[in-house]
């Protein structure tokens, strides 16, 4: 809890940054204030929840909410590494950039801690509100704009939803708070009434939207490739861990008495995702686009994660959204840099012959690859291992059919950037590289490489 | 407060349900049907007034303030919401010179 507000805090403070012009000052300042924040925050972990339920009951910070932060702002401070070169040209907005950025992550941090309906929604706007104006910080780039609009559009759409749900699960259950509708729930399981039924059901599009999870998934594609590569990559990583963060807690701890209602639809919505995600995939000339769509594909994944739903659950999640936002930060750092150098081209084209002028980054995008992929030595095979073994556990056979055979086809678009890479015919100019920069993505595959040899590090830490 | 939860009683708790999901309606209809992004903005804001009026109902019927104190949340996170929809909806028009929904169809495969 106190991380929250330490974080609100630094956000505010790096505001005023700006007013005073601390060019040089303001990234140090922020990436101190979040290794601050994440110790705050880990101190949380040993400390038992139920001192803080003292807040009225609004959040708390069990340990499902610490570890899920701890990502949230790790993620989160190697962005900021790459912000200093992707922002070069609008440097004059640059601490507006940052605190907006910070404003997000304390909404991430309060949907992973929610005990209250009031606190999902409160989270999803702080997170939803700053990231429209992101999403158009190229204010000039009509592609930026228009993903602005969408994703303002879409998100504000399904916070309808999410809301008319609330509201219908309130009408039956005569509380917000997670406690109280889960017992509603346990008390009510065999004969649910149908506002509570509808209000599940309007609360779970609401949160698909969030997630991307087909078919409301529409949005994501046009918002991911429009958007700045920057916010791009923290779409793509810290929202989607919140995205899914909330979700679970929402199911698991409110609705999980009530799973034969939302199981079947939430199976055939993981389904689908994965299929459109990847097909699609198969099909996309930029690689932007195409990592938008691996993105879709993903939430697939972690969906199985969702419905499977038992003891272990809440730790493969856990574990394939930080190492699927780890290889994300390595993909869409490399992508931003060969964009730039190629005047705006995201091909894959653009691509060919990285691997002869600059092999580092070639290096480091074949790792973020291979471990999207799911070969073995890498982080990427051990989450969607972990995610299917979760499910079979339960019997859920034909899911983790479906989600080996995606995978299967995901390797064919995630190769074609590799082979892209490593081909021959035109020799691009080597790209100048901040070392900050360098550091950040450095670290990420080396994370990816470590947590697939000892992943046991990470994957029992909410137990 | 007693009094204008009991004035709120004098309708029947259906009614506000059947009310609430018809102006819910009207505004997912008009949020996917109009081109117009002011009209959407509107729509938006109506789909959060359904929300708001079935949570008074319910509140008012299940004598909890927590519903109508909700009330106050979605108004302000709407009012944030619509000001940063407008910023936006600004900076497209200083760049395209319309706010007609159709001609932002750049991003397409």
């Amino acid at each position: 809890m106190n991380a929250i507000i330490a974080l609100s805090l630094l956000g505010i403070f790096t505001l005023f940054t700006g007013i005073f012009n601390w060019r040089k000052a303001m990234l140090p300042i922020v990436v101190i204030g979040l290794a601050g924040v994440f110790v705050l925050n880990g101190m949380d972990y040993f400390t038992t929840p139920s001192w803080y339920a003292d807040y009225t009951h609004m959040v708390i910070f069990d340990r499902y909410a610490v570890v899920f932060s701890a990502a949230l702002i790790m993620i989160t401070a190697m962005l900021f590494f790459l912000c200093k070169q992707y922002y070069q040209k609008e440097d004059n907005n640059i601490s507006d950039i940052y605190g907006l950025i910070l404003f997000t992550l304390v909404g991430g941090m309060l949907m992973a801690s929610f005990s209250n309906f009031a606190m999902l929604f409160l989270g999803i706007e702080i997170l939803s509100i700053p990231l429209y104006i992101l999403a158009g910080t190229k204010r000039l780039e009509v592609t930026s704009n228009e993903a602005s609009i969408k994703y303002f559009l879409m998100g504000s759409f399904s916070t309808g939803f999410l809301l008319f749900g609330m509201a219908l699960v309130y009408g039956a259950a005569h509380t917000f708070t997670l406690d109280g509708i889960r017992q509603y729930t346990d008390a009510h399981a065999g004969d649910l009434p149908t506002i509570f039924v509808a209000g599940i059901m309007l609360m779970l599009v609401g949160m698909l939207f969030k997630v991307s999870g087909a078919p409301f998934h529409f949005w994501a594609p046009d918002v991911y490739s429009g958007a700045p590569t920057l916010i791009t990559t923290f779409m793509a990583t810290v929202v989607k861990t919140a995205a899914f963060a909330a979700l679970y807690r929402l199911l698991f701890y409110t609705f999980g008495s009530a799973k034969p209602i939302w199981f079947d639809a939430l199976w055939g919505v993981a389904a689908l995702t994965m299929i459109i995600g990847n097909f699609s995939a198969l099909y996309q000339h930029g690689v932007k686009r195409m990592l938008a769509y691996s993105s879709i594909s993903n939430a697939g994944y972690l969906l199985i994660g969702v419905i499977a739903m038992n003891t272990h659950s809440a730790n493969s999640i856990f574990y394939y959204t930080l190492v699927y936002s780890l290889a994300s930060l390595v993909s869409f750092g490399v992508l931003m840099l060969v964009t730039q150098d190629n005047g705006g081209d995201d091909s894959y084209t653009a691509f060919k012959g990285l691997a002869r002028n600059n092999p580092a980054l070639a290096g480091l995008m074949t790792l973020a690859m291979l471990s999207l992929a799911g070969i073995p030595p890498l982080a990427g095979f051990f989450g969607k291992y972990y995610i299917f073994i979760n499910a079979m556990e339960n019997g859920y056979i034909y899911i983790v059919l479906i989600a080996v055979a995606n995978s299967l086809v995901g390797i064919y678009y995630y190769f074609k950037v590799i082979v892209a890479m490593f081909a021959k015919d035109t020799a691009p100019t080597k790209i100048a590289v901040q070392p900050a920069y360098l550091f950040a993505l450095v670290v990420a595959a080396a994370l990816l490489f470590v947590l697939g040899i000892f992943p046991d590090w990470v994957s029992g830490l909410m137990n | 407060m007693n009094s204008i939860n009991e004035i709120i009683r004098t309708i029947p708790l259906n009614y506000y349900i059947f009310l609430s999901a018809v102006l819910f309606c009207i505004g997912v209809m008009g949020v996917l049907l109009r081109r117009n992004i002011i009209i959407i903005f509107m729509c938006v804001e109506l789909m959060l007034n359904a929300v708001n009026l079935l949570f008074t109902a319910f509140s008012a019927y299940s004598s909890d303030p927590a519903g109508q104190v909700f009330v106050f949340f979605v108004m302000v996170v709407a009012a944030a919401e619509i000001a940063v929809g407008l910023a936006i909806l600004v900076m497209i028009y200083r760049n395209l010179k319309t706010i007609d929904i159709d001609q932002l169809s750049r991003l397409k495969w």
